[in-house]
């Protein structure tokens, strides 16, 4: 058993980090994910050997995570959407470079500066790439603050074992939320070994270079090619979700993060009242759980998804679906929260 | 029989691809020799810019790094921050330090990063064909500035290690040209230097090298030379504007 505390969502990422062994942050300031920043700002400096920087920009902080990942150490960067929108650039240099590190985003509602209340409206830019390119973030979107500690120690795993860049794809409730954690003892895990890539000096060895460029074609295909496998295999091996009543439901939902939470209370109120309802709930949105959802359109034929979006998520949840019953949505945006007799009221529509 | 001339360790056997006449050639010879010389090659890592210069990862034998246009010293820093004991260096053209990556160097910069810059101006953009830069003379003709650079709406010449050298932070800023053998022999020193101040820890250390474009200027290489004397040392005058004894 680890301990116990009682922690902000933000703040609990900052520690899930630094017992993963990350001691290298780069951040900038921006509400709803400021106290992030600022944990790392009290306990890297008292650590021997990290740093923390407050950069000048989202673009020089992911920039800095590039430097720092080059050389084969844990990274982190943070922010939410408007900052995550300036790190683009860096993050398809990174995801070029096949380098591993971690970005939170703390969704906030947009477009634009949008508002500082919650939102699910960067799920595009999170799962299908962001910046130009073809390539693609690990995402885990955790669901309560203990879910934040164990996807942000997980995060780092995955961009090691797969050399890619991770995103914890939060928002401000979950960031700003306190809740009681536990740091778990983990298990120790093989991780591939670094010492063919990194650059630490060329004592002893060849010159390492990290490009992400190739200005011939052919090649630069074939590393596409070769990025491409890796979103295959994690396709494979590391999807994640969580079920909820899939036998018997009326109705599958499908929600993440923190209307996936909302949902879980929609589904004991609506027993009450003598409806069953489902849950699937994506802990990876990329690789997304498309298999589950294939095979549960299969068994239940009313499926609704909801989402702090005016509908992102939906799109795969069809995709999986290919056409085979009705995908129904339900969206609210801008930082506005839809409430649980809301989702039910909307639940009850299809289910007439 | 004893060899008096070679290549630098610190150089591959790759033969340069830059146009004739062109500086990079001899502005990354320096760097090696200066690597070469403090025996560093083995902890040095480099970072190249976008532009002409995206191609010295192949030219430098040491590690190498890529940055997204402008974004070297961010790279630079995340490197240095992480392995305190590699010496690192930039390598940025003028349209990539002056223009995109602004905010990086001056930050950078004003944070005393522990790290070497070598900055190269060469007033024009020379891997996408000869546009203007921030460091474009006044009256300059390129591409984008088909009827010369008109200060009143294109803004005057930005002198950077001017501006760099007004922050407290920086430890060494200084400006060389490589258009006759004197002036490369002082680039040399220069460079020398600013490694030197890296080594013993001493913080931000920049060097910028006034360098040719002939091909973008439209002019032979030993023009190119004659033009560097004749145009942009009157305008951006050479010797260091700032030195570690002028730190207080």
């Amino acid at each position: 058993m680890g301990e116990k505390m009682l922690m902000k969502g933000n703040e609990a990422i900052g520690e899930a980090a630094i017992r993963a062994g990350c001691y290298f942050y780069f951040g900038y300031p921006i509400t709803p994910q400021s106290e992030l920043t600022a944990y790392m700002s009290k306990k890297l400096p008292k650590i021997k050997n990290a740093a923390f920087i407050q950069a000048e920009s989202e673009v020089a902080a992911i920039n800095m995570v590039y430097g720092a990942a080059a050389t084969g150490v844990r990274t982190m960067t943070s922010s939410s959407s408007p900052g995550i929108s300036l790190k683009q650039e860096g993050i398809s240099y990174i995801a070029c470079a096949e380098l591993p590190c971690v970005i939170v985003n703390m969704q906030r509602g947009g477009p634009g500066l949008g508002s500082i209340q919650p939102g699910q409206a960067d799920y595009f830019q999170a799962t299908k790439g962001g910046g130009h390119g073809d390539y693609h973030l690990i995402v885990l979107a955790p669901s309560s603050v203990q879910e934040l500690v164990d996807l942000t120690m997980d995060a780092f795993d995955l961009a090691d074992k797969y050399k890619n860049p991770a995103m914890i794809l939060g928002d401000g409730l979950i960031g700003q939320m306190m809740e009681s954690v536990e740091f778990k003892e983990r298990k120790k895990i093989d991780l591939p070994d670094k010492e063919g890539w990194i650059l630490t000096g060329c004592k002893g060895r060849e010159k390492n270079y990290i490009v992400p460029f190739n200005l011939d074609p052919y090649e630069m295909e074939k590393l596409n090619f070769k990025i491409q496998d890796k979103y295959n295999e994690l396709k494979e091996k590391e999807v994640r979700y969580e079920t909820i009543n899939l036998e018997n439901a009326d109705l599958i939902v499908v929600a993440y993060g923190t209307v996936a939470r909302i949902v879980k209370t929609v589904i004991d109120n609506a027993k009450k009242e003598g409806i069953n309802i489902g849950l699937i709930r994506p802990i990876t949105l990329f690789p997304f759980p498309e298999k589950i959802i294939a095979e549960t359109s299969e068994k239940v034929n009313k499926f609704l998804v909801a989402e702090m979006s005016l509908g992102q998520m939906v799109e795969d949840v069809k995709l999986a679906v290919n056409g085979k019953i009705e995908v129904n949505f339900y969206g609210r945006v801008g930082g506005v929260i839809p409430t649980q007799s809301e989702i039910l009221t909307e639940i009850k529509k299809y289910l007439k | 029989m004893k060899k008096v001339f070679g290549k630098p360790k610190s150089l591959t056997k790759d033969p340069f691809t830059y146009c004739p006449g062109c500086h990079h050639g001899i502005a990354h010879r320096l760097v090696a020799e200066a690597v070469d010389e403090f025996g560093i090659r083995e902890k040095t890592i480099g970072v190249c810019p976008v532009g002409c210069s995206v191609f010295a990862y192949v030219f430098f034998d040491c590690d190498m790094i890529c940055a997204a246009h402008g974004r070297a010293p961010a790279v630079a820093t995340g490197i240095k921050r992480a392995k305190p004991d590699s010496i690192v260096f930039t390598y940025q053209g003028d349209g990539d330090l002056a223009s995109i990556g602004t905010a990086e160097i001056v930050h950078t910069a004003n944070r005393g990063e522990n790290i070497t810059v070598i900055f190269i101006n060469n007033a024009i953009y020379g891997m996408t064909g000869g546009q203007m830069a921030p460091t474009t003379l006044v009256g300059q003709v390129t591409q984008t500035s088909p009827y010369g650079r008109d200060a009143k709406t294109m803004g005057y010449p930005m002198k950077v290690a001017e501006m760099l050298a007004a922050l407290k932070g920086v430890t060494y800023i200084s400006r060389v040209a490589l258009n006759k053998p004197a002036n490369i022999i002082k680039a040399k020193k220069s460079i020398k230097k600013a490694f030197q101040i890296q080594l013993e820890g001493k913080g931000f250390s920049l060097v910028e090298i006034l360098s040719t474009c002939p091909t973008n200027w439209g002019l032979s290489p030993i023009e190119a030379n004659k033009w560097v004397e004749e145009n942009m040392i009157p305008y951006y005058p050479l010797g260091e504007l700032k030195t570690p004894e002028e730190v207080s």
